[in-house]
């Protein structure tokens, strides 16, 4: 008998292409949390003598800085390294406090469909009638740049994907007897929302999870780009993309590096949330 | 006394009454079986009885008592304690029923620690006696499964295990076997019934196939558009029925039809919300009827509701 961990776990290692981008998505996330034992430099020392030394694979490259160094002389690969820790920090940050209380929010407006449910779907609606990045830039005005703003305004964002995705779960599952049943067992309705019907509405909220962890990046990036986001000197992928544009065409590695490194991350993500979707969707199962 | 006294049960939906008027006692350690045609009342009113009706739906009953409890007068909590414990309910679809998330060995538990506060080892050990007690082989390895690992007849079993976990006093049954084919129906209807005489406890057995509710049931109350139409003891229901309706669903039988091409049928099909006669319910149905069917409607007077009795 095979648990559905188990199963889950057949199924996904079966795409291969799943399987590599988690390897890639494990190696970065690796490389984040052992970043000061990793990188070679401060990433915030500078080093006046070699102003925007190119990568060693370049002409007049050296294996001192590896992956070169930017306007301000600071090396590359240590700022990518500890950039990692902001980037997919703020990115778990971000998926945990909307899923959290979007999940909530959810069940309530699935358990209260009379009362209480109209109401916080409707703010949803409002949440989700503006743009994202405008909603962001407007909780940043409100709040003031800075990593934690950055992390609130991106979970508000995404906080109605969560919320309606719930709902719509639980709301299949509401009318199903084994609902029923607990009931007449004797159930009160914060154990029915959160033992009987949650774990059933949970394949569609961790695929989601996913994905909005990399959107969540790549908002941060776009933040930080505009200059909203994480501020200088700390190192983020978006702010030193942001930072290095002035340089594109003499100095091409300061901006291909950190955009690299964020597509490969965001890449990885998808790859692996299209997996997560496909194992535990049981709709696209395929007979074994 | 009565085990289970309703009086005038009505449950509406908006302007639709989908119970209408229900009178039923059961006895403890009684079988009592309820038929009618689908949407006749007989789920909702069970449904009703156990408060588990939300809006829009409204239930009201001149008196309700269980075990001396007035039903629907408890509150959201007393309600869960009494009905819990002393009432079980099996439903048509076990697959269903069950929550697919977790092990059949766990809700099982879960049941008994919440109303017996039995845990660890000893809810184990009763889990594993109450699968063995429903006839599942190799007891103690099924707790680890999965309802989608086990088949529709031991999903059905795991239901009535957890349903006779506390030792209700009173089992409803809603059409526990529809779901299954004809030889596992017979298994858990002989299982039903033993486990009923066993624990001495009462048994409402929701149902449309008469067959069964001839072979099982001491009393037996047909539904036909949220009314009871005839009620009485079994054998003598089935002998000499005495309402119309009664007497059309025991003619359509394939027994009753024997070298016949087609099998006798009332024709038309039970009113919905906007087609209810002002009269006897049946009346646009009806072979037997007469102008003051049309007029009035029937009180159920000596178990059949009928101003002509045959």
């Amino acid at each position: 008998m095979n648990s559905p961990f188990q199963e889950f776990w057949q199924g996904f290692k079966a795409n291969r292409g799943a399987f590599i981008a988690l390897l890639v998505f494990a190696a970065l996330v690796l490389a984040a949390v052992f970043a000061p034992w990793l990188a070679p430099y401060d990433p915030i020392q500078q080093h006046r003598a070699h102003l925007l030394a190119p990568p060693v694979w370049m002409d007049g490259g050296s294996w001192q800085f590896v992956f070169g160094t930017d306007e301000l002389g600071r090396d590359l690969l240590s700022r990518l390294l500890h950039g990692g820790r902001a980037s997919l920090g703020l990115g778990l940050a971000a998926v945990v406090l909307s899923l959290v209380p979007g999940v909530l929010l959810g069940l309530l407006a699935a358990f209260y469909a009379r009362s209480l449910g109209p109401v916080v779907m409707r703010v949803m609606d409002i949440l989700l009638a503006l743009p994202s990045l405008l909603l962001a830039i407007c909780v940043i005005t409100v709040l003031g740049p800075g990593l934690v703003n950055t992390v609130l305004a991106i979970a508000i964002g995404a906080l109605p994907g969560f919320v309606r995705l719930t709902r719509a779960a639980a709301l299949t599952e509401l009318p199903k007897e084994y609902v029923t049943a607990s009931r007449v067992a004797g159930a009160g309705t914060l154990r029915l929302m959160l033992v009987t019907v949650l774990p059933n509405c949970m394949a569609p909220l961790i695929v989601n999870a996913s994905l909005g962890f990399s959107s969540a990046i790549l908002a941060a990036a776009g933040l930080g780009f505009l200059g909203l986001g994480v501020q200088a000197p700390l190192p983020e992928w978006g702010t030193m993309l942001s930072s290095a544009r002035d340089y594109i065409q003499r100095a091409s590695w300061v901006v291909t590096l950190p955009g690299l490194t964020i597509l490969t991350a965001v890449l990885s993500i998808n790859l692996m949330g299209d997996g997560l979707r496909d194992a535990l969707d049981p709709k696209l199962k395929r007979v074994h | 006394m009565a085990l289970l006294q309703i009086d005038n049960l009505r449950v509406r939906f908006g302007a639709f009454p989908a119970v209408d008027g229900v009178d039923l006692h059961v006895n403890a350690g009684e079988v009592l079986g309820i038929v009618g045609e689908s949407g006749s009342g007989k789920s909702v009113s069970m449904m009703g009885l156990m408060g588990l009706i939300g809006a829009p739906g409204v239930v009201t009953a001149d008196r309700c008592e269980f075990l001396g409890h007035e039903l629907l007068k408890l509150s959201e909590r007393e309600r869960r304690r009494v009905v819990g414990r002393d009432v079980a309910m099996v439903f048509q679809d076990a697959l269903t029923a069950l929550n697919p998330s977790y092990t059949v060995g766990f809700q099982i538990e879960e049941v008994l620690k919440l109303h017996l506060g039995l845990k660890g080892r000893a809810a184990r050990e009763r889990a594993v006696a109450l699968l063995e007690q429903v006839e599942i082989p190799d007891a103690a390895r099924r707790l680890q499964a999965y309802p989608h690992e086990l088949s529709g007849g031991m999903n059905q079993r795991v239901m009535i295990a957890m349903a006779i976990a506390c030792g209700p006093k009173l089992l409803i049954a809603d059409e526990p076997t529809t779901a299954l084919d004809v030889t596992i129906q017979a298994q858990i209807v002989d299982l039903l019934l033993r486990l009923q005489r066993e624990q001495g406890m009462a048994l409402i057995m929701i149902t449309h196939d008469l067959a069964l509710v001839a072979g099982l049931a001491q009393r037996v109350a047909v539904m036909y558009a949220g009314q009871v139409v005839e009620t009485g003891p079994v054998p003598a229901l089935f002998d000499a029925p005495q309402h119309p309706y009664t007497q059309a669903l025991l003619a359509a039988l394939p027994e009753h039809n024997q070298g016949a091409r087609r099998l006798q049928a009332l024709p038309g099909i039970v009113p919905g919300a906007h087609d209810r006669p002002a009269g006897c319910l049946l009346s646009p149905r009806c072979p037997k009827v007469q102008p003051r069917c049309h007029a009035e409607r029937p009180a159920l007077v000596q178990g059949v509701r009928c101003f002509f009795p045959s």
